[in-house]
């Protein structure tokens, strides 16, 4: 079932899943571990934060999951300015020794959404620092023209507010996106927003490389379930999209033959 | 020898204060931490050689599960 897809390609990485998996707000490591494995992601996000000394509050997410079996792709959440994000990216990579970084840099505390012009800069940044850098940013085409310019192993627009479940809000922004974005070899990736399985089968659909997403696989009543689910929904649409959908008519056309009806 | 690790004060007797010896003092030998003092990143190879000094700012990061 795996292997029905083309390989998604970032940087210089390949993946056989198109379902990248967020690692936080879990119910417990069992349960992570199992949504993870059902998942069938083979990237998984992390965030960077200080160790606590007093030793009850969170534990490495390596005590968690095994994550030697997973890609890492350290995030920069919680950061709100480009030096920031550049200062944790860093921070990153020496904890993890790999290349892989999402840039977060977060403007609006209630909605989440990116500043996308330090985005902008702090990408510059950490692509001449030799970083694979993914930004996270709004469903705004301008702004992932430049990112792909600059050198970005991929763009990933929102779909809507992290953790809001309320799906591909603007198709059309989406849509766009791909297409601006189409023979660049920079992957799209929607990052955020997706609530359940058709919301990924859309974003796919839509032609989008790959989808991101925590909260509605960690926030799910069943959680592996959902993994399960999602896993289904990113194949699904993927390969509708390449099967080549039926044009929307307004008026029924018969599946029947209409010769030899009885008398 | 006084320090600020992670924000709150943290003390170590030992001639020299190495990274090496903070970062066992914290109980955190052989973990996946990366360490940075007064916001310089010192890598894992230089830990062993640099002497931290009094009132050193020092931060001791790791993952945890994000989006």
């Amino acid at each position: 079932m795996d292997n029905v897809l083309d390989k998604l390609v970032i940087g210089r990485h390949e993946f056989g899943s198109r379902l990248l998996v967020g690692t936080g707000k879990y119910p417990s490591a069992v349960v992570a571990r199992a949504a993870l494995a059902a998942s069938g992601s083979e990237i998984v996000t992390v965030a960077v934060r200080r160790v606590n000394l007093d030793r009850n509050a969170e534990d490495s997410i390596w005590h968690q999951v095994d994550l030697s079996k997973f890609t890492l792709l350290p995030n920069t959440a919680g950061c709100s300015t480009r030096d920031e994000a550049v200062r944790t990216a860093m921070l990153a990579r020496e904890v993890g020794m790999g290349d892989l970084v999402k840039i977060e840099v977060i403007a609006d505390p209630k909605t989440l959404y990116p500043d996308n012009q330090a985005t902008i800069e702090a990408a510059k940044i950490l692509i001449e620092e030799g970083f694979t850098v993914l930004p996270y940013v709004t469903d705004d085409l301008v702004v992932c023209k430049k990112l792909g310019d600059l050198g970005c192993a991929a763009v990933m627009p929102l779909g809507a507010p992290i953790g809001s479940g309320l799906g591909i809000r603007n198709p059309v922004q989406i849509r766009l996106i791909v297409e601006a974005m189409a023979g660049s070899g920079v992957p799209v990736i929607v990052d955020a927003g997706v609530g359940t399985a058709s919301d990924a089968a859309r974003a796919m659909e839509l032609g989008c490389d790959a989808v991101l997403m925590n909260t509605a696989i960690a926030g799910a009543k069943d959680p592996v379930a959902m993994a399960h689910a999602m896993r289904h929904a990113v194949i699904a649409g993927r390969l509708a999209l390449s099967a080549g959908r039926i044009p929307m008519k307004l008026y029924a056309t018969a599946s029947s033959p209409l010769e030899g009806l009885i008398g | 020898m006084k320090l600020v690790v992670n924000g709150d004060a943290f003390e170590v007797e030992a001639d020299p204060v190495t990274v090496d010896v903070l970062v066992s003092r914290l109980g955190l030998e052989g973990q996946r931490v990366a360490v940075e003092v007064n916001r310089r990143i010192i890598r894992r190879a230089a830990w062993a050689e640099t002497a931290l000094a009094e009132g050193d700012a020092v931060e001791v990061v790791h993952f945890v599960g994000g989006g």
